[in-house]
């Protein structure tokens, strides 16, 4: 005979047929647009695939890539821990409202985070003739983009961060230096080991995006092939010239990225659950 | 919030020092200082660019470049098509936690961690995978041509992409309050009489609700602004399939950055009162719920 079943635990149906609905529309919103990239991608044969990948142009959107991460989110990391010390380890006035404005970037459109730096820096903006005459371009060159993906990227780190430091509250870090530790070595020795685990996490979500903003890089950018295209950028110009399997082989390349940062971000919740704070 | 209520215990005197609380832990001055200089440089600044810019028109020339005909047409895109994929991913959102908190199934690691795919993929990459998906010989669209649904290059794809981005704010905000419900309640419930249905409608759902409402407006407010995964599948036809964040990009190719600035106006406008709702959602359930 079955076992009576718990009265808070759902039928056998009803769980066959929730699960069963989630997982077409997983499929439909994720699973497939995942698998329709690599298909796309391999279409000709894995040769041309690998071809598209290691053209100059697609080589040097690559390196543009990983060096706007590599600018931007050792920046932003920093300014995380820089702002997190101050938000989580000392009380002022207005705390709320400095994070509501550190979370700021989030609710602004990369198209307009684009624009910003365009109105300050363009041709017509507000540093566009110093410029001009000082022979430095920002607009539709690295800076622009760098600085476009820094203001997308802001608050990940921090964000990630202060709400962990506030929990862990200040008794270490006052006993360390009730003891006689000077401050940079409380925070190195104390605070760091602490937060190290969700700072990892930070910087992970924080280089995904960075690796992968459109909207603001694609508006001051100038789309100059081998010279300020990301591979995102090199994507969309692949893709709106019909090279379909250049530009899905690109965009495999970036999807690899993402079942990376994925794939560590599951094994980082599992090992310290602590990370997973929600709402990104 | 423990800070906030340690600091209404604490005596009037302690609180004494207007701007800092004596502490132990040096480096307030220092970190303060750079937090808010990077802030400045990076942040406010810049964005105070755009209400300025916008400013150098007249009152009637900013309404007619913000509010024109093609204007309001994309804002009717965009906020509507945005809303509707918050809708669903409430409906489907809500579903997907349940079974990932609830259930057992094979491939659930997976399942939980493929729901941040949105955070984690490049638009770019998820919009050009969706339009091919979506077109009318694509794998799913050749299947809703048939029933006269033209998915890809319409408001409809405009809405997927949408629903893309926006599944895992939804997911992602209801799932620790789904996690922490107690066990007791439900037993409880059941225990007085009530049914299944009874206590999911009378019990379980309104528990959620306040994370429920925050999901669905960071669903929105994503949604509002997202451009990547959107104009490859948009079709971005003026007046029809065209989205508001494209029109700026339109009127900065035709160097019109007044124009550009003051339909960013409005978003930024729209964002912030989003920003400000779901703060208040947030306060409001920390105190009464």
């Amino acid at each position: 005979m079955a076992r009576a079943r718990h009265p808070t635990e759902d039928p056998t149906w009803v769980k066959a047929l929730v699960i069963g609905v989630v997982m077409v529309f997983l499929a439909l919103v994720l699973i497939l647009p995942l698998v329709a990239v690599f298909a796309e991608a391999l279409r000709k044969g894995v040769p041309a695939a690998v071809e598209a990948v290691l053209h100059e142009d697609a080589l040097a959107a690559v390196k543009l890539t990983l060096l706007t991460a590599a600018i931007a989110v050792p920046f932003n990391a920093i300014f995380g821990l820089c702002a997190s010390w101050a938000v989580a380890k000392h009380d002022f006035p207005g705390k709320a409202f400095l994070i509501t404005l550190i979370d700021l970037p989030f609710s602004v459109s990369p198209v307009v985070a684009g624009l910003i730096y365009v109105l300050v820096f363009g041709m017509q903006g507000w540093l566009g003739e110093w410029l001009l005459d000082n022979d430095l371009k920002v607009i539709f060159a690295v800076p622009g983009i760098v600085l476009a993906t820094v203001f997308v990227t802001f608050p990940f780190v921090a964000r990630e961060l202060i709400p962990l430091m506030q929990e862990q509250g200040t008794s270490e870090e006052e006993a360390a230096i009730s003891m006689g530790a000077s401050g940079l070595y409380t925070f190195w020795r104390v605070t760091t080991p602490n937060v190290r685990w969700g700072l990892l996490y930070g910087v992970l979500l924080c280089n995904a995006r960075a690796m992968g903003e459109f909207g603001a890089v694609s508006v001051v950018s100038g789309h100059i092939r081998g010279l300020t295209n990301t591979m995102p950028l090199h994507v969309e110009i692949l893709y709106n010239e019909y090279d379909f399997v250049g530009a899905f082989a690109v965009a495999a390349l970036l999807c690899l990225l993402a079942i990376v940062t994925l794939v560590l971000k599951t094994a980082l919740e599992v090992a310290q659950p602590a990370v997973r704070r929600g709402g990104h | 919030m423990t800070a906030d209520s340690l600091a209404a215990q604490r005596p009037a005197a302690a609180r004494r020092p207007l701007f800092r609380r004596r502490s132990a832990i040096p480096g307030f001055g220092l970190t303060l200082g750079v937090t808010l200089s990077i802030l400045s440089l990076v942040v406010l600044i810049p964005l105070s660019a755009v209400a300025l810019k916008a400013a150098e028109l007249s009152p009637s020339e900013f309404v007619a470049a913000a509010f024109s005909e093609r204007a309001l047409a994309a804002y009717r895109l965009t906020f509507g098509a945005a809303l509707v994929a918050a809708i669903a991913n409430g409906v489907f959102g809500v579903l997907t936690t349940w079974a990932l908190v609830r259930y057992d199934f094979p491939g659930k690691t997976i399942i939980n961690a493929l729901v941040d795919l949105p955070f984690a993929l490049p638009t770019a990459v998820a919009g050009i995978a969706l339009a091919t998906l979506y077109a009318p010989n694509g794998w799913v669209g050749q299947f809703l041509t048939p029933l006269g649904i033209k998915a890809a290059y319409n408001p409809i794809g405009v809405t997927i992409a949408l629903i893309f981005i926006g599944l895992p704010f939804v997911v992602r905000t209801i799932e620790p309050v789904m996690r922490d419900l107690s066990a007791d309640v439900e037993e409880a419930s059941a225990s007085l009489g009530a049914g299944r249905l009874q206590t999911i409608w009378r019990v379980i759902l309104p528990a959620l609700g306040p994370a429920w409402l925050t999901g669905f407006a960071m669903a929105f407010a994503r949604g509002v602004g997202e451009y990547g995964s959107v104009i490859f599948i948009a079709g971005n036809m003026p007046y029809k399939s065209e989205i508001a964040p494209l029109l700026i990009i339109i009127q900065l190719e035709q160097f019109q950055y007044a124009q550009a600035a003051s339909i960013a106006v409005v978003m930024l406008v729209v964002s912030f009162l989003m920003l400000f709702v779901i703060n208040a959602i947030q306060a409001f359930s920390r105190r009464f719920v």
